[in-house]
């Protein structure tokens, strides 16, 4: 039992193999997508896996404290970012081998013409609180 | 009204209402409605005999259940009234519920959440929260694996070793939320040991209680680990100590070894000694070459690598963990580096004198941890080194 973070990246990841904006798609192939999207989360609902899935605004801004007595600062954001989180979906899951397929199914998502957009997601694991008890 | 009291019968009313005919999954929501219903109820007015209340309680619950589903069904081969008394509620129904929740066809999370509810009688809202996952996840999780084991016969013997393997899963949780995890497999290992004589049982009972000894000493009030060695001694439970020693030596006694008996004889040696300095590692190291006789897994020969290093000097125990990569060249270099390697290799640099390596393997170490707890614990030792100068 582990808890996986499966990162979506609007900016950073390498090229996918479908490869096109989805400002390009027709919209029925978004519907397919959002449709898909949905379906595989319910389905982790479904077999006790799911935990979590948010999607983010492209756009953000950096803050950082500025010292006593002052607000923080605040700019961007900055266009050069190289990499930017589009969302992501944290699941509970058996083994790392699980967290791979999960991932693998998430990535085959359809995207423009209908085809899976192949795309690659970012699969990070949690590091738990506490530590085991047996030392 | 003692939850844990009450949470202890809820194997044997469960298993009741299971050999009156009951299905299991069925069973299992109406044992749980019930004991909703004990929480409720008990503390203004408490039963006379707990266990017939929840029977009757549990059983009335199933029929109304049935009884809905039924006349959804438009089904009418039910048979509604109460039955004749079952045979009387035997040690039995609770193992064979052991036996079921841990079943080989459910996967390990599935089992133990399975276990925590109808054997520990845990609500799904407390395991979710124990297990930091929503409820909704939880309930379908438990209600899957329900369904996984719909099919199995309620009679016949299991695998104690795949119990083992859940309670141990549930005992290494340790506590989050409001329920103690490590406490609540301690329960339930206790109670399975009440069920089944069984010296692989006993021993893991015996481990669980060893490490629960030093529980206390084992974290500083800023969270952060305190290793073995610096724990302060007088805060081990020593009352938990004695029962474990004890239970481990009947174990031992019956001279049918196995994993879980070994490892708690090198707990026990740890608990045995007054100061860390008067550790018997020599025969700790015994202990680990039977545990590798018994499960040779590259966990035990590592800390096992560490065990000769106190024994026979840290050149030794570097000396053990070179062997251990020669007989494993596969596992690194497929990405799977052993766990906790780096950080015993780090160890061992450091007694060695060589603090340069000891702080580089430290940081390697803190890079490759599984928890937070032990990043910290490691980074700090490679930062202390490094404070000395020794880069």
């Amino acid at each position: 039992m582990a808890k996986y973070l499966l990162l979506k990246h609007y900016r950073g990841a390498p090229a996918a193999v479908n490869d096109v904006p989805m400002a390009q798609w027709a919209p029925e192939e978004i519907s397919a997508h959002v449709q898909y999207m949905n379906d595989f989360a319910a389905r982790l609902e479904k077999t006790g896996e799911f935990v979590d899935g948010q999607a983010l605004a492209p756009e953000g801004a950096w803050v950082r404290y500025d010292g006593e007595g002052r607000p923080p600062v605040t700019d961007g954001p900055f266009a050069e970012t190289k990499d930017l989180i589009a969302g992501w979906m944290v699941i509970d899951v058996d083994s790392y081998e699980r967290a791979v397929e999960l991932a693998g199914e998430l990535s085959a998502a359809p995207g423009a013409g209908g085809k899976p957009i192949h795309e690659w997601l970012e699969l990070r694991p949690f590091l738990a609180a506490k530590p085991c008890i047996t030392e | 009204m003692n939850e844990v009291l009450l949470r202890s019968l809820a194997p044997s009313v469960l298993g009741i209402l299971v050999r009156r005919g009951a299905d299991f999954a069925a069973a299992e929501d109406a044992v749980q409605d019930a004991l909703v219903e004990a929480v409720r109820v008990w503390p203004a007015d408490p039963p006379r005999d707990p266990k017939g209340w929840l029977v009757t309680v549990a059983w009335r619950r199933f029929l109304d259940a049935t009884r809905a589903d039924a006349a959804r069904r438009r089904r009418e081969d039910l048979v509604y009234e109460e039955p004749a008394p079952g045979p009387a509620p035997t040690v039995d129904d609770t193992l064979q519920l052991y036996f079921l929740c841990a079943h080989p066809s459910l996967t390990p999370s599935s089992a133990v959440a399975l276990t925590l509810r109808a054997v520990g009688g845990l609500t799904t809202r407390q395991i979710a929260q124990a297990y930091l996952v929503p409820e909704a996840t939880m309930a379908q999780r438990i209600s899957r694996a329900k369904r996984t084991v719909s099919g199995v016969r309620f009679d016949r013997p299991g695998d104690v070793a795949t119990v083992l393997r859940v309670l141990y899963l549930v005992f290494n949780e340790g506590y989050s939320g409001d329920v103690d995890l490590a406490a609540e497999a301690i329960r339930l290992t206790r109670q399975l040991a009440a069920a089944i004589d069984h010296p692989e049982v006993a021993g893991l009972l015996a481990l669980m209680l060893l490490h629960h000894a030093r529980r206390a000493a084992r974290t500083a009030p800023d969270g952060s680990l305190v290793p073995l060695a610096e724990q302060d001694r007088g805060r081990w439970d020593t009352e938990s100590i004695a029962e474990g020693v004890e239970i481990l030596q009947a174990a031992l006694a019956r001279g049918r070894l196995g994993e879980f008996q070994a490892q708690a004889a090198i707990a026990a040696l740890h608990a045995d000694a007054p100061t860390a300095e008067e550790t018997d590692w020599v025969q700790i190291v015994e202990w680990y070459d039977e545990l590798a006789r018994l499960t040779d897994s590259p966990v035990v020969r590592l800390n096992r690598a560490v065990a000769v290093g106190e024994a026979d000097g840290p050149r030794a125990g570097l000396a053990a963990l070179a062997a251990l990569d020669d007989s494993s060249p596969s596992s690194s270099s497929r990405g799977y580096p052993i766990p906790r390697r780096a950080a015993v290799a780090a160890y061992l640099h450091e007694r060695d004198g060589d603090l340069a390596t000891a702080a580089r393997l430290y940081a390697e170490a803190a890079q490759k941890a599984p928890n937070l707890a032990e990043r910290d614990h490691l980074t700090r030792q490679a930062a202390r080194l490094n404070a000395r100068g020794c880069r």
